[in-house]
């Protein structure tokens, strides 16, 4: 292995001929529009790439909720009968009524993924590359989380496709309609995770988060049944669902599939989106943030 | 500051790389204490401290991960924490743990990297091939970096901090877990920018053969800098013709400690 040969024989990294304004030593051009563009179409790129390159993420992501759809939902069937509720016109399946809870299962996890896993695995060291890019910090979360983002979507669509034929039948504008919540949900999650992975530095491993994050707010919400029924069996869990946001995303999801729009839920995911988001963006400041604070992420 | 007044020339002022009097606190703890040091452009500068020693704050620091409260850092003359994104435009990282994605291809990898600088399309594949080129891992662009050896992974991080065409390199402790070649080849690798194109570069270590003769070194210890200067001060000062033992004589630390 001998690196010196290529560097001897006048292999220099800068091409001969090369124009002014490219080289060493010169001043680069401040960052333009396009330059923002790039940056961007770069960090979603990679989460995608990322995604699909990784099959096992890609499979459990795909697995996870048609378990729920195919085992846990024919067995709960039964059990559980689902009144006439909006959206809902007609009484309909168990499966059908878990579907948007799934979907925002999908969400919850790659949000959790996707941020959380900054904390603790050598992403911390991709965290750095991120954050030392010359663009503003707010600018690179949010590319990151829009990058999560495209993931959820592209998990959530092949879920669809495969639930079409397990009879979780939404009207076909419903897959169009649908689409503006699951962004919305998308960035509320994804941005309660980038909050969570500043703060957080106890959770070891994913183990944790699934105990302490993803299943009291996938359990103590909307997903799996209806309110009224929660309402029925405790008052004080039913409050609980209530001000859980997960609730919230699970039901502007379920309007939104069919066409309609929860006006409360929105105005709830909104606001939390913006509070997490706000969060986030304040724990990754420089100056002010909680990583300054604590040293982290990767700090020693 | 000594910023040329005229209009329209854009000049980039001083050294590669200023610390300042910079101090750091975590909490109760005083990790950098009044800490100043200086990369010339075309220097290379040998950051020696023990494991603890604030190396990572100090890097942390100047690569923005949080701001400096107190002194001032600048690249090229560019304040870290006013002009952040002038400053961090003119450096480039190799961070001490692994940073590449591994399920991707170098090739990704390095146009990643390009698109977080900005630099896209045409431009960024003819940088990455000629970064790839550089470091002699062109024939596996396209291969996923999990199929690289430690030392050639190291390799593909020095590509990539080099994309963007820095003024400034930092490297921390960028030998650890590499075998001696590759190690060797890395050093070589760096040394030679240093040469040709004038990089400014902070290579901080602990191990005191990766020092030359020609460098300077900055001692930093429990956050304090006992030392910057040529090496060959570094011996006179301390009557030792080693660098570990001049390192041992300022500190006054023990054979055991070091060896911890």
């Amino acid at each position: 292995m001998s690196v010196g040969s290529a560097t001897e024989a006048g292999g220099s990294l800068q091409p001969a001929g090369q124009e002014a304004g490219h080289g060493w030593g010169v001043e680069p051009a401040p960052l333009g529009l396009r330059a923002y563009f790039t940056c961007l179409k770069g960090i979603v790129w990679r989460e995608i790439l990322r995604y699909l390159h990784q099959r096992e993420r890609f499979l459990s992501a795909l697995v996870r909720p048609l378990v729920w759809l195919f085992i846990f939902a024919a067995g709960f069937r039964q059990t559980l009968g689902v009144s006439i509720i909006p959206p809902y016109q007609t009484y309909v399946l168990y499966e059908v009524f878990i579907a948007p809870g799934l979907i925002g299962m999908i969400q919850l996890f790659n949000a959790m993924q996707s941020s959380l896993s900054m904390v603790y695995d050598r992403e911390t060291g991709a965290m750095r590359t991120l954050l030392v890019s010359p663009f503003p910090r707010s600018y690179l979360l949010l590319s990151k989380l829009v990058g999560g983002l495209s993931v959820s979507l592209l998990q959530v669509y092949t879920f669809l496709l495969v639930a079409y034929f397990w009879e979780i039948e939404p009207p076909l504008y419903g897959y169009l309609t649908v689409l503006p919540a699951l962004i919305l949900s998308g960035l509320m999650l994804g941005s309660m995770a980038l909050f969570m992975s500043s703060i957080i530095r106890q959770l070891e491993n994913f183990a944790g988060v699934m105990n302490f994050v993803i299943f009291p707010m996938f359990f103590a919400s909307s997903a799996l049944y209806p309110l009224w029924r929660i309402k029925e069996s405790s008052v004080l869990l039913y409050q609980i669902c209530q001000i859980n946001p997960f609730t919230h995303a699970v039901e502007l999801i379920r309007f939104a599939l069919y066409g309609q729009v929860d006006w409360t839920s929105l105005a709830v995911v909104l606001a939390f989106t913006a509070a997490f988001l706000g969060g986030a963006i304040y724990a990754y400041n420089p100056s002010k943030g909680l990583i300054a604070r604590r040293g982290g992420p990767g700090g020693s | 500051m000594n910023m040329v007044s005229e209009p329209n020339v854009k000049t980039e002022a001083g050294p590669a790389l200023v610390v300042d009097n910079v101090s750091h606190r975590f909490g109760e703890t005083l990790a950098l204490n009044d800490v100043s040091l200086e990369v010339p452009r075309g220097a290379f500068v040998v950051l020696l401290g023990l494991n603890g020693a604030g190396k990572s704050t100090l890097f942390a620091l100047i690569t923005r991960l949080y701001d400096n409260v107190t002194g001032e850092i600048r690249i090229l003359g560019h304040d870290v924490r006013r002009r952040a994104s002038a400053a961090l435009q003119r450096l480039g990282v190799v961070f001490q743990g692994r940073t590449l994605d591994i399920d991707l291809s170098l090739k990704q990898n390095l146009l990643y990297h390009c698109a977080l600088h900005g630099i896209s399309g045409r431009e960024a594949r003819a940088r990455s091939k000629r970064a790839l080129e550089f470091v002699e891992l062109a024939d596996r662009a396209n291969e996923k970096v999990r199929n690289l050896s430690g030392g050639q992974a190291r390799r593909v991080e020095i590509a990539r901090s080099l994309l963007h065409r820095p003024a400034l390199l930092l490297l921390d402790e960028p030998t650890v877990g590499l075998d001696i070649d590759s190690r060797e080849s890395a050093v070589k690798i760096v040394r030679s920018l240093v040469a040709k194109e004038g990089l400014g570069v902070l290579w901080a270590t602990h191990l005191f053969d990766e020092v030359e003769p020609t460098d300077l070194v900055v001692i930093l210890h429990k956050g304090r800098v006992l030392f910057t200067g040529a090496v060959t001060e570094f011996l006179e000062k301390t009557g030792t013709k080693t660098v570990s033992d001049a390192f041992r004589a300022l500190t006054g630390i023990t054979d055991t400690e070091l060896a911890a």
